[in-house]
């Protein structure tokens, strides 16, 4: 079924008897060339990608709960590609030109709007850096603005320029960055795979893996065997647990970020807006809601909730930083695990497994990555070989020193 | 409209307000929904998305439809729920999310397309053509969205935080959480009873059944009495308890002065954080409503809450009134109306053997269809098909009730189904250390409340070793309900479950039709239990929905999980005061006063402010002054407060061996007496930190950090101590603050502190480059002096006591004057460091190596120290990217920290990338702009010209590659 | 969250400064055969485990010791904390 206005208006003059559901409930198969674990935001592009891109068939997602449960269900639905590092930088821009044709490609509205991020720099050496990256950035063919102080109070006048104990400086502007309707990336990856024949298998967890002779034959899961030639896990926030069962150990920690949301409110913030000198970074969501976050809690958890201390340093990063949001009331506040990596960058590659591919490590910059992700874990299981824009997105770059880490903290996943 | 008899207001004392302009009166004990109420106003604002007229629905915290904004300019607070609004003297109200007058929205047009707005209909339009996105829909979605909006100003009010530790937390001040309180506080229990409302008593103020034949709000009064007079027990009346956290911690925001016209000299709330060793759970339970046609018009509300403005504000929202119940609760309603005076109209009761329980028109049926769509003016009643419409204003719905399981779920703890209730009540085991009690179990009768309130404290104090006996209690109704379930009336039209955003049993139905079966999926297509209500009295009742269309069991459709907070709380009091100025401490060095006095601006560095240069009448621009700073310095003697840098004293018998450990170079070897630089790795092998490592006895070192790091390499120092290496004798402290330290930098640093040492020798050959030695100076005070460089000029360290800085500061000038003494500030630190070329936090980024810093050979493979072993991997070993200095080739051109550095005539690329500048500055010394950075291949390509881009700027620059020692290359300077 | 301190008993989690997995106790030798690939693991790998999880947490606002804490990271309940210089001395984390 094809989405469109017209099609709103003739459901709605017809009293919407006519909508198909969005996708099947299929009885998972025997066997697939293809099975995904994990349907979430990357698994499902994954499979899509698979299926449109690749041409492949025979493919499954498994989902041990519901379609989008994971962190594309609970996140703060930001877009950008700000990186630094070579590593990163094209990857990030890659998935960014995705994004922009993404609703029309699948068919479904996911909101994605380019309303810009602005980090703003609070210090002499944060703008140096904010250059350093800027320049990164235009190098790679994305898009970057520095701005000083008074272009910033220009954008964005409710912010703290008369008593801030750290003044702002200037910022850094992606204006094609912005924000999308998590749900709505989930389900439209969803339902443009179910139309290409994917078998999205819900409340389906595996529960091990068959390693003949040092290859997967398939995996083991709470509705039985499925036998498959090539298994693609992408489970953020599980990897080390799914993984184990395959024998291996990860570079990665799992830990609790929380997310927040206010009150409805009237339009107050124009785009997403991150505190340099503090855990803040806002937008607004078309509903109204104050969509807000900060540090992660720090500590390994699988507990998909966090503490006070957080969400108290989250909001007083929030008051010192655009003061005018004191009378708006926190309306909910939620935790996602995260799959922290050693250097702070995810891994799309092969596993000394023959046939079992690892999709991990996203740290909380999962979500904007999602397309990106889904097309070059799709290359690579399909084609064997790693997308060029995330060729160094491999499970070795620790051993061999060949690290992607942004914010230069090293081997300790809580810093990043 | 006038008052019932009775009532929990002070009739004496007329309260003014006014809403939407208009002005009303009210009492002491009001709400403002009551007081609205009580004034005919039925009308108080627009749903979410339809823009249907609403009134208010409950009289809690609950309440999705009577949201205002309260207040005016500054103190604005958009979205506040009408119902818990305390009413002062002079408070302003206006509704919300409406264009032009409350009466007349013209966005209720939304509400005759609202077809065309079903569940999910956003994602299947709005798509073409792409650019209309953001330039139409999007803005006009988001004008149209949203509720109440902000000030845009700052907040003028004062909050605080505060810690609480008790043995027992109750949360909810009803029957069972008085019962609670007054058996653990008899048994001498540390206890905190929190209650949100302004008036301790819960639903027994609400209701009219005597507690031993005296009306429950006497005995309130007792227990309350008694209560306070306990000094185990405080009571925190306006207190939110909105969350659980680990290991009995739990979040609560104390409404301080809310209920007054402005807080005057005492903070607005207070954010309270309680550890409590247990809680008693006693929040009572949420009426649900029960969706029919149009059953949002204003007018329509819980029953239960009905009986609340009747009984406890003397207010009935209509002279003529109807119940529709599936449960005897309904009646109760109509009972107390009736006994006050306002006409019942009828009771609707969908069970077919309901018995009427008093003087009033008793029908066997439904409610299907309602009328008047500002303000309530009939229902249509389904009685086995026969349809009539009865004149009524206000409708109570009385669907039975939902134990309020909130807190219960903040742990993730799944409430379970209760069959016989038709409830869910809180799941076994869920929170370590909460036991609930009262309706929140479901033990809704006031009898079994009280009693289980009283339960819960016993078995809580027990688990903590307190005996404790029941409180006594008084006689109470302890009626069953006799529910029997009707979740939604069937019939066309939009009957609504979330009445706030908008989503109605045909929502759920299409979310059924097309799959979005899972309740998680059901919520975030419809928007169901999104709301500022987080869907209180939707989600059971959409599950149920839900639960019938898939013919399964309701616990089997789904659980609601609700998170943290359990009602809106303000961002101001979760920030505390730390905002603005006070959002973190500043940290002032010893010289900071001294510093002020002479001028200078200071700079924000980490937590410490440091003065950034000192300027001089008549320089206009901090070039000036930093020009000036850096020549005085290299021309005579320059003096700088260098206390922020991070200090460890290192002491015992493996000193040596520990520091050789902790170093990429070797440290065991240095001399007594001397200093030595030192470069700190991760353990991951790249460069982490530098500075100093000076031995004053041969089990006694001094080890300096960056400013920055001085915390994480004390920690890591420590965590070798006592994880990696116990069995060294070595002992650490950071004695960062005990010590002021000050540069004294510059071809006369010598002369001049010859002038303050107590006759210590400073010849070169005495004390040489690098030497250190504990001293006396100024006639007897304790000092240590370290010869080391930061400039690359003749200079020293001296540390002294803090309490001493700013007097050795002043000593030094008044000594230094004939000298050239002068002051100079980070600028100048900073400018001095890239013309010798020193390594400082742009180079030492936690990205590079010894090797890219031009330190390779330090790190020593003849010891196991932190990082060794892994700066030898391949990929760090392959990196060719080193430290350089570089130079613009034209001397008027300026080069800026973060260009991108590339061969001539390359183009300019992510893959043509050579290296990035890190430092760069204005040179005073060589006359132009010059910089540092990383260059691939850097070592060997000394004189050849690259490219700086710096394509965000439009600036492109050549320069040449130099070493990286714009001063003194050799190095004399120093060992003079 | 509160962690039960051996020395000065239950101190709120705030006062601690968190490391992650107790195994960073068991540093390998750096001068042995095949230090590197020992310390790729050591640096890197993580059992990462949902569960009982034995971990490093520093009293930064407090006494400055190192704590091996013993916790479940699927609920955060804490089973035990000891001092890790006791824990290294007999034999480092298991």
């Amino acid at each position: 079924m094809h989405f469109s206005g017209l099609r709103v208006i003739r459901e709605a003059l017809t009293g919407h008897k006519g909508w198909k559901p969005l996708w099947r409930n299929p009885e998972p198969q025997p066997a697939y060339d293809y099975i995904i674990v994990g349907g979430g935001g990357h698994g499902l592009a994954t499979a899509y990608y698979l299926a449109k891109t690749f041409g492949r068939a025979r493919i499954a997602v498994l989902e041990k709960s519901w379609l989008g449960s994971g962190n594309i269900g609970r996140n703060t639905t930001i877009i950008r590609s700000n990186y630094l590092l070579p590593g990163n930088e094209p990857f990030y821009e890659f998935s960014m030109k995705l994004w922009e044709g993404l609703e029309q490609e699948f068919n479904f509205n996911a909101m994605v709007s380019q309303r810009g991020i602005l980090n703003l720099c609070h210090t002499d050496a944060q703008r140096d850096a904010f250059r350093r990256r800027g320049n990164a950035m235009l190098l790679a063919g994305a898009d970057a603005e520095l701005l000083d102080r008074e272009q910033v109070r220009a954008m964005a006048p409710f912010l703290n320029f008369d008593n801030a104990r750290f003044p702002i400086k200037g910022g850094l502007l992606q204006r094609r960055a912005g924000t999308a309707r998590h749900d709505g990336v989930a389900w439209g990856y969803a339902r443009g795979a179910d139309m290409r024949g994917v078998d999205l298998i819900q409340n389906c967890e595996v529960t091990g893996f068959r390693i003949d002779g040092g290859r997967i034959s398939g995996v083991e899961t709470t509705r039985g065997h499925i036998a498959a030639g090539k298994v693609g896990v992408a489970v953020a926030g599980s990897s080390s647990r799914v993984m184990a069962m395959a024998g291996m150990r990860l570079p990665i920690e799992s830990h609790v970020l929380q997310a927040f949301v206010s009150e409805g409110l009237k339009p107050t913030i124009p785009g997403v807006i991150t505190f340099g000198a503090g855990h803040f970074y806002v937008s607004q969501s078309d509903k109204g809601g104050l969509v807000f976050g900060g540090d992660i809690d720090g500590y390994n958890s699988y507990a998909q909730r966090g503490n006070l201390p957080v969400i108290e340093d989250v909001a007083e990063g929030g008051m010192a930083l655009m003061p005018m949001i004191g009378r708006a009331r926190l309306l909910r506040v939620w935790g996602g695990i995260m799959d922290m990596s050693m250097d702070g960058s995810p891994i799309i590659d092969r596993t000394p497994v023959e046939g079992l591919y690892l999709n991990a490590g996203w740290c909380y910059g999962g979500f904007k990555a999602t397309p990106a992700s889904g097309y070059a874990f799709a290359h690579l299981l399909a084609t064997g070989r790693p997308h060029e824009t995330a060729s160094a997105y491999r499970l070795d770059r620790f051993a061999r020193g060949h690290v992607i880490d942004e914010k230069g903290v090293g081997a300790q996943p809580n810093l990043h | 409209m006038t008052r019932l008899t009775g009532g929990l207001i002070d009739r004496a004392r007329d309260l003014r307000f006014t809403f939407d302009g208009r002005s009303y009166s009210g009492h002491p004990g009001d709400t403002l929904a009551s007081a609205l109420l009580a004034n005919g106003v039925r009308l108080t604002g627009r749903s979410f998305k339809y823009h249907r007229p609403r009134g208010v629905f409950s009289a809690g915290s609950e309440e999705p439809n009577a949201l205002v904004e309260l207040r005016s300019g500054a103190r604005k607070e958009p979205n506040t729920r009408a119902t818990v609004a305390e009413l002062y003297d002079g408070l302003e109200a206006a509704s919300q999310n409406h264009v032009g007058p409350l009466g007349f929205d013209l966005l209720a047009v939304n509400d005759l397309f609202s077809s065309f707005f079903a569940a999910g209909f956003y994602y299947k339009t709005f798509m073409w053509p792409r650019a209309f996105w953001e330039k139409l829909y999007e803005p006009a979605i988001r004008r149209a969205a949203g509720l109440g909006s902000l000030s845009m100003q700052p907040d003028p009010d004062a909050y605080d935080k505060g810690f609480l530790h008790c043995d027992l937390l109750v949360i909810g001040g009803g029957a069972a959480g008085l019962a609670a309180a007054l058996t653990a506080g008899r048994a001498g229990a540390r206890v905190i009873l929190a209650d949100e409302d302004f008036r301790l008593g819960g639903r027994l103020l609400a209701e009219s059944h005597p507690l031993d034949d005296a009306p429950a709000t006497e005995w309130v009064a007792r227990a309350e009495a008694e209560l306070a007079a306990l000094p185990n027990i405080r009571i925190l009346r306006r207190c939110t308890v909105f969350g659980a956290f680990d290991h009995g911690i739990y979040g609560a925001v104390e409404r301080v002065a809310d209920h007054l016209p402005e807080p005057g000299q005492q903070v607005r709330q207070t954010l309270w954080r309680i550890t409590a060793r247990r809680a008693v759970l006693a929040a009572g339970a949420i009426e649900r409503h029960i969706p029919f046609r149009n059953n949002d018009r204003p007018g329509i509300m819980l029953a239960g809450a009905m009986r609340a403005y009747a009984n406890r504000w003397a207010v009935s929202p209509a002279k003529r009134v109807a119940i529709f119940t599936n449960n005897d609760d309904g009646h109760r309603t109509a009972l107390d109306l009736a006994a006050k005076g306002v006409e019942v109209a009828a009771v609707i009761d969908s069970r077919p053997d309901a018995r009427a329980q008093g003087q009033y028109r008793l029908v066997h049926g439904m409610v299907s269809d309602a009328r008047g769509r500002l303000g309530l003016r009939g229902v249509q009643i389904d009685s086995g098909g026969r349809r009539e419409w009865l004149d009524c204003g206000a409708l109570g719905v009385a669907g039975g009730w939902n134990p309020n399981v909130h807190l219960a779920s903040h742990h993730r703890g799944r409430p379970v189904w209760d069959e016989a209730l038709q409830a869910f009540v809180p799941g076994e085991g869920g929170l370590c250390g909460l036991i609930a009690a009262g309706a929140a179990k479901g033990q809704g009768s006031t009898a079994a409340a009280l009693r289980s309130g009283a339960e819960a404290a016993v078995e809580a104090l027990a688990q903590l070793g307190i005996e404790a006996r029941p409180a006594e209690l008084p006689a109470a109704e302890d009626a069953s309900a006799g529910l029997r379930p009707l979740w939604h009336v069937p019939g066309k039209g939009r009957a609504w479950v979330d009445f706030q955003n908008d989503v109605t049993v045909k929502d759920i139905k299409l979310a059924h039709q097309e799959n979005m079966r899972p309740v998680e999926h059901l919520k975030r297509w419809t928007t169901l239990g999104m709301a500022t209500d987080q869907g209180k009295t939707a989600n059971v009742t959409a599950l149920a929905v839900m639960s019938e269309l898939t013919g399964k069991p309701i616990p089997e459709t789904g659980t609601t999980i609700f998170r943290p907070p359990y009602s809106g709380v303000s961002l101001s009091v979760l920030g505390g005061g730390d905002t603005g100025a006070h959002f973190r401490p500043r940290r002032l060095t010893p010289t900071h006063e001294w510093a002020r006095a002479q001028g200078a601006v200071f700079v924000e560095v980490g937590p410490w402010m440091r003065a950034q240069y000192f300027p001089r009448p008549g320089e206009t621009h901090w070039r000036q002054t930093v020009d000036r700073e850096v020549l005085a310095t290299r021309k005579g003697v320059g003096i700088c407060d260098v206390t922020t840098l991070g200090k460890v004293d290192v002491q015992g018998a493996d000193a040596g061996e520990f520091l050789d450990r902790i170093y990429a170079n070797a440290m065991k070897s240095l001399k007594v007496g001397m200093v030595r630089y030192g470069l700190m790795l991760r353990e991951d092998g790249s460069a982490w930190d530098d500075g100093t490592c000076a031995r004053l006895a041969e089990d006694h070192y001094v080890v300096t950090t960056t400013t920055a790091q001085a915390g994480p390499v004390y920690r890591q120092m420590e965590f070798a101590r006592q994880c990696l290496w116990p069995e060294l004798d070595v002992q650490l402290i950071s004695t960062t603050d005990a010590w002021a330290q000050i540069a004294v930098a510059g071809p006369n640093a010598r002369r001049l502190l010859e002038r303050i040492v107590d006759g210590f020798d400073l010849s070169n050959e005495a004390f040489p480059f690098m030497a250190c030695a504990g001293l006396t100076v100024c006639g007897g005070l304790k000092a240590r002096l370290f010869r080391i460089s930061f400039s690359g000029e003749l200079a020293y360290e001296i540390a002294v006591p803090a309490r001493y800085g700013q007097a050795l500061v002043e000593r030094l000038m008044e000594q230094g004057a004939d000298l050239g003494a002068t002051p100079y500030g980070t600028e100048a630190l900073g400018v001095m460091r890239i013309e010798k070329g020193h390594a400082a936090g742009n180079e030492l980024n936690g990205q590079t190596t010894a090797q890219m810093l031009g330190l390779g050979r330090m790190v020593s493979s003849k010891k196991d120290g932190i990082g060794a072993v892994m700066s030898r991997r391949e990929g760090l070993a392959a990196e060719t990217r080193v430290l350089v200095g570089l130079q613009p080739v034209d001397p008027a051109q300026t080069v800026l920290a973060g260009m991108h550095l590339f061969a001539e005539g390359a183009p300019h690329r992510t893959e043509t990338d050579q290296g990035w500048i890190t430092s760069a500055c204005h040179s005073p010394h060589v006359g132009s702009s010059i910089g540092l950075g990383f260059l691939a291949d850097g070592g060997a390509r000394m004189g050849e010209t690259v490219i700086a881009a710096n394509p965000l700027q439009g600036q492109k620059v050549a320069l040449r590659v130099v070493p990286p020692h714009f001063v003194d290359p050799e190095g004399g300077r120093l060992r003079d | 969250m509160l962690i039960p301190h051996p020395l000065l008993g239950l101190r709120d989690a705030q006062e601690f400064t968190y490391l992650g997995d107790a195994a960073l106790l068991n540093r390998p030798d750096g001068m042995a055969e095949g230090a590197e690939a020992a310390f790729a693991e050591y640096v890197y790998l993580r059992d990462n485990p949902a569960g009982v999880h034995r971990e490093l947490w520093f009293h930064e606002q407090g006494d400055r010791s190192w704590l091996v804490v013993t916790r479940d990271t699927t609920t955060h309940e804490i089973l035990g904390a000891e001092l890790a210089r006791d824990v290294k001395l007999k034999g480092g984390a298991a």
